[in-house]
Formats: C-alpha cells, sequence, structure tokens
C-alpha cells in the first residue's frame, strides 16, 4: 500500500494562481478526502498525482516514487465517467487493466468475478448508453478498481447523482472498500460525504487552492448513514463548514 | 421472428411514402407521354423505358459488371488512401497546415475537364475510371476521418494516458474507434459518387461499360436505352450506399444503440 506524499505544490495557469504551496501526506491505506469551494484547485491537484500534469513547483511523490510525468502510477478516475462509447460494459471495465499491461482474457476474468459486486451482473454487454446514472459510476469505477496501479485518485465521483443515488453509493462504496485496504484520495465539495467515507479529511481554501485544515476521523467503519446525526459527527461538520467559510 | 416481424413492418411505414411518391410520379409521366403524344427520342415513356430494358437486358449485366467493378476499386483506393492522408493529417499539424488548402483547392478542378486527361495518361482500360473514382472518393473520405480523428475527445485520450498508455494506445482505444462514424459518413458520400464517378470515366472512351453504353444510346437517339442507363445507375449506387450503410452499422454498432433498444 502507497503513501501519497505532497510537497509544496504550486501551480500557475497563465496569469491564475491555482495551487499554492500544497502539502498533504497520506499512509498506504487511508481513505482522505479533500473538500474545497468550486474552482480551488483540487482537480488541478490530482492531475499532478495523475501525471497529466507537470506543476510549476514543488513534489508529488506515490509509494516514494514521483509522479511528475510519470502516468499510470495511480489509478485515476476524473470528474467525468468518461466511458467509451464503442466499449461495452465488460470492455469499459477492463480498459485500465488492459492499457496497464494487464492480458485481455485476464483483465476479463477479474472484471467478470467483481460486476455483481458493482451492481453491474447482467449487463456485460450493454453499451454505456443504455445504463443509467448510478450504473455508469460505478462502471467508472470499477474501471479504477480494476487497474493495476492499486492507489485511487477519485474526483468527485458521485457529484453528478442525485440524493437517493448517491446515499447508496456510499454505503456500497465502503462494502466494496472495506474487502481490501487501499489508498484512496477522494475529492469532493460535500463536507458530509468526505466525513462518511474518510480516515483524514483535508479542506482546500479557496483559489490559489491551499491545505488550511486536516481533520482525522476516527469513527469505526463501516459507517451507516444514520451516522451522521451523532453529536461527534456534527462537531467535526461544524468543524469543516468553519474552515470551509472562513 | 417477431423482432423481424416488426422491423420490417417499421422499414415499410419508413419507406412507404417515398414509394408512392415515386409511383405517382413515373404514373403522371405516363399520362403525360400519352395525352401529348410526346416523341420517344424526345421523351420516352415509363413504358417504353421498361420495354427497352427488357430489350438490352442481354448486354446490361456485362457493362454493370464493368462499371461496377471499376466503382468498387476507385472506392477501396480512395478509401485505402484517404484514410492513410488523414492519418497523416491528424498526426501532423505542420503537414496539415502545408496539405489541407492545397486539398481544398484540388476539389475545385472539374472532373469533367480531368477525364479526357487521365485517358492520354493512361489510356482507354480500366485504370483512367478507377482513378476517376479514387479522385471523386478520396476528398470526402479524408476529410472526415481527419476530422474524425482530430475531434476525438481530449479527456478520454487524457485518461488513456493516465492510465500510463502512450501515443499508440490512445489511438486504438479512443482515436481510431472515435473517428469510425466519420470515416463511413465519408465513405457514404464517396460510395453514391462511385457509379457516377465510373460512368464519367467511361464516357471518354471505353468498350464496355454503363457510360458507353449511354454513348452509344444516344448516338442512335434511343433516349429510352439512356434512361435505362439512368435507372440502373441509380439502383447499382443506391445497393452500394446501402452495403456501405450495413458495414457501419456492423462496425460500429454503438452508434445504432440509441435508437433502437433504448426503453
Amino acid at each position: 500500500m502507497s503513501t501519497i506524499d505532497v510537497r509544496g505544490l504550486g501551480h500557475t495557469f497563465g496569469d491564475l494562481r491555482v495551487l499554492k504551496d500544497v502539502s498533504l501526506q497520506a499512509p498506504g491505506g487511508t481513505f482522505a478526502s479533500i473538500v474545497g469551494p468550486s474552482a480551488c484547485g483540487k482537480s488541478t491537484l490530482l492531475r499532478v498525482l495523475a501525471g497529466l500534469l507537470v506543476p510549476d513547483e514543488g513534489t508529488a511523490e506515490v509509494g516514494g516514487v514521483s509522479t511528475v510525468s510519470r502516468p499510470g502510477l495511480v489509478s485515476y478516475m476524473p470528474q467525468k465517467d468518461l466511458l467509451l462509447p464503442w466499449r461495452r460494459v465488460l470492455g469499459n471495465a477492463t480498459l485500465g487493466a488492459e492499457v496497464g499491461g494487464i492480458k485481455r482474457a485476464e483483465a476479463k476474468r477479474q472484471a467478470g468475478a467483481l460486476m455483481e459486486r458493482f451492481g453491474l451482473a447482467g449487463f456485460e454487454r450493454a453499451w454505456p448508453s443504455q445504463l443509467s446514472g448510478g450504473m455508469r459510476q460505478r462502471l467508472a469505477l470499477l474501471r479504477t478498481f480494476l487497474a493495476p496501479a492499486k492507489t485511487m485518485l477519485l474526483d468527485e465521483p458521485f457529484g453528478a447523482l442525485d440524493a437517493i443515488t448517491r446515499r447508496e453509493m456510499h454505503g456500497w462504496l465502503q462494502s466494496v472498500l472495506g474487502a481490501e485496504q487501499r489508498t484512496v484520495l477522494f475529492i469532493t465539495h460535500d463536507v458530509e460525504e468526505a466525513l462518511l467515507l474518510s480516515d483524514r479529511v483535508y479542506v482546500m481554501s479557496p483559489r490559489p487552492g491551499r491545505i488550511i485544515a486536516d481533520v482525522p476521523v476516527t469513527f469505526p467503519k463501516p459507517r451507516p448513514s444514520g451516522a451522521v446525526l451523532a453529536p461527534e459527527f456534527i462537531r467535526l461538520k461544524a468543524e469543516l463548514l468553519g474552515a470551509l467559510g472562513g | 421472428m417477431r423482432r423481424l416481424g416488426a422491423s420490417t413492418r417499421r422499414a415499410t411505414i419508413e419507406y412507404l411514402p417515398a414509394g408512392l411518391l415515386l409511383a405517382a410520379l413515373i404514373a403522371g409521366w405516363e399520362a403525360w407521354v400519352r395525352i401529348f403524344d410526346t416523341r420517344p427520342y424526345i421523351m420516352p415513356a415509363p413504358s417504353r423505358v421498361w420495354t427497352a430494358f427488357l430489350e438490352t437486358r442481354g448486354t446490361l449485366p456485362e457493362h454493370i459488371t464493368t462499371t461496377l467493378s471499376e466503382a468498387l476499386l476507385g472506392l477501396a483506393i480512395a478509401a485505402a488512401a484517404g484514410v492513410a492522408l488523414a492519418a497523416i493529417l491528424a498526426l501532423t499539424p505542420l503537414v496539415r497546415r502545408v496539405l489541407y488548402p492545397i486539398l481544398v483547392v484540388s476539389q475545385t478542378i472539374p472532373m469533367i475537364v480531368l477525364a479526357p486527361l487521365l485517358v492520354i495518361w493512361f489510356g482507354f482500360g480500366m485504370t483512367p475510371k478507377v482513378v476517376v473514382v479514387a479522385l471523386f472518393g478520396f476528398f470526402p473520405i479524408c476529410v472526415s476521418t481527419a476530422e474524425g480523428l482530430l475531434t476525438a475527445d481530449r479527456e478520454m485520450t487524457g485518461l488513456v494516458r493516465s492510465m500510463g498508455g502512450g501515443r499508440l494506445a490512445s489511438l486504438r482505444y479512443v482515436e481510431i474507434p472515435a473517428a469510425l462514424p466519420s470515416f463511413f459518413s465519408g465513405l457514404k458520400i464517396a460510395a453514391t459518387y462511385a457509379v457516377l464517378g465510373a460512368v464519367i470515366g467511361e464516357w471518354v472512351g471505353a468498350s464496355s461499360g454503363l457510360g458507353i453504353f449511354i454513348t452509344r444510346a444516344q448516338t442512335a437517339f434511343r433516349v429510352d436505352r439512356v434512361f435505362v442507363a439512368v435507372a440502373v445507375i441509380a439502383v447499382v449506387s443506391v445497393a452500394l450506399f446501402a452495403a456501405v450503410h450495413v458495414a457501419a452499422r456492423l462496425t460500429t454498432p454503438w452508434m445504432y444503440v440509441n435508437k433502437e433498444n433504448k426503453s
């Protein structure tokens, strides 16, 4: 399990300073969330960790290896599901694995075994355009999950879903991840979602983004959706909202 | 069986209005010629065209075979060359800037002017006809395929890159499949012009083919036979178009999902 280690990261697009001195350390096996206002540079940070963007300053490492210009060290799920319309459900699920060098037959076998758990059983031969929003998101997650890189970066995976589907996905994601320890960096602007899923929540400031709070969440997992009503949960939520509002 | 029945019914409903209009036009044409007693070398009646078709049934297949082989061979060359140049244009911005305008200008050269020249260059055999078809088909195939390759979703190629895939993986998983529907749009346009292109090529000089069939009919004032050739060209062109459509359906099945299966 790989530690995510970001130090002094800064980046500017033209005149626009999006990241300023961002540092965070998430030990292996941690589910860490970043919450922050829109356009605070969260996605830019993920793109650096995914090896797609060379930052102006600072370092980003996963498992002790720099991710700068080194895609493939982490499994990245962008904000949009980006399912390929020309591949069936099974083909989309195995994309990351295939590109990552796993043999097609083996990738298909692994995907087939997880279809049930990802709520996609029976849809192996369907096209992405035939899936509901929740199923598309689960398929994108399955693709991320099956890639050879075990560290996952999830950029607002449930952002486009309705509240009820979203709640279902929270329970489901915990059960899926509960089986195996993975390092996850999860981006959201929903404080409750972050608290429900994470071991640790980072708060980012408005642009230029920096980490302004680092809150450990120690409730036992898995957390039912009712956990949001516990006094301690509400206290943490108030603390995070305070940091965001400040 | 039920599905097949339903799709046949749907096809009937879809093409029935066009079929009825065509039948009405032919009936009107027949009536016009009979009422005004128009001379057959000015405008033959459809019934006379039909008789002419029955007369020429023996020789027509040979002419059709010649023209169709020229059309198919030309189309294949157009597709191969069009896709090859599209790939070069899409992958190298410099070549694109240099070649694209020249390519567009080249399309303004009238084929009628070029066809006799091609005969001088390539002789009276099959070659100049195939070249005309290829020149007709090359442009739409090349332009649509290049557009398809260039407009592939940047975020999707980024995703493949984030998985550790290089240029080849991005081409294989994203750009080529994304460009396939555009390629088929170009191929459809090329297919509609292919038979016409072969006929124009034959016009200038040939020993067999629908073009020479028309030239002979014209010099003999057999306008009815000219119309037979026109009808045959239409039928063969539609058949070619339909074949490309079927190929597109088989190669890019995802493009036809929503129209059928969405509940």
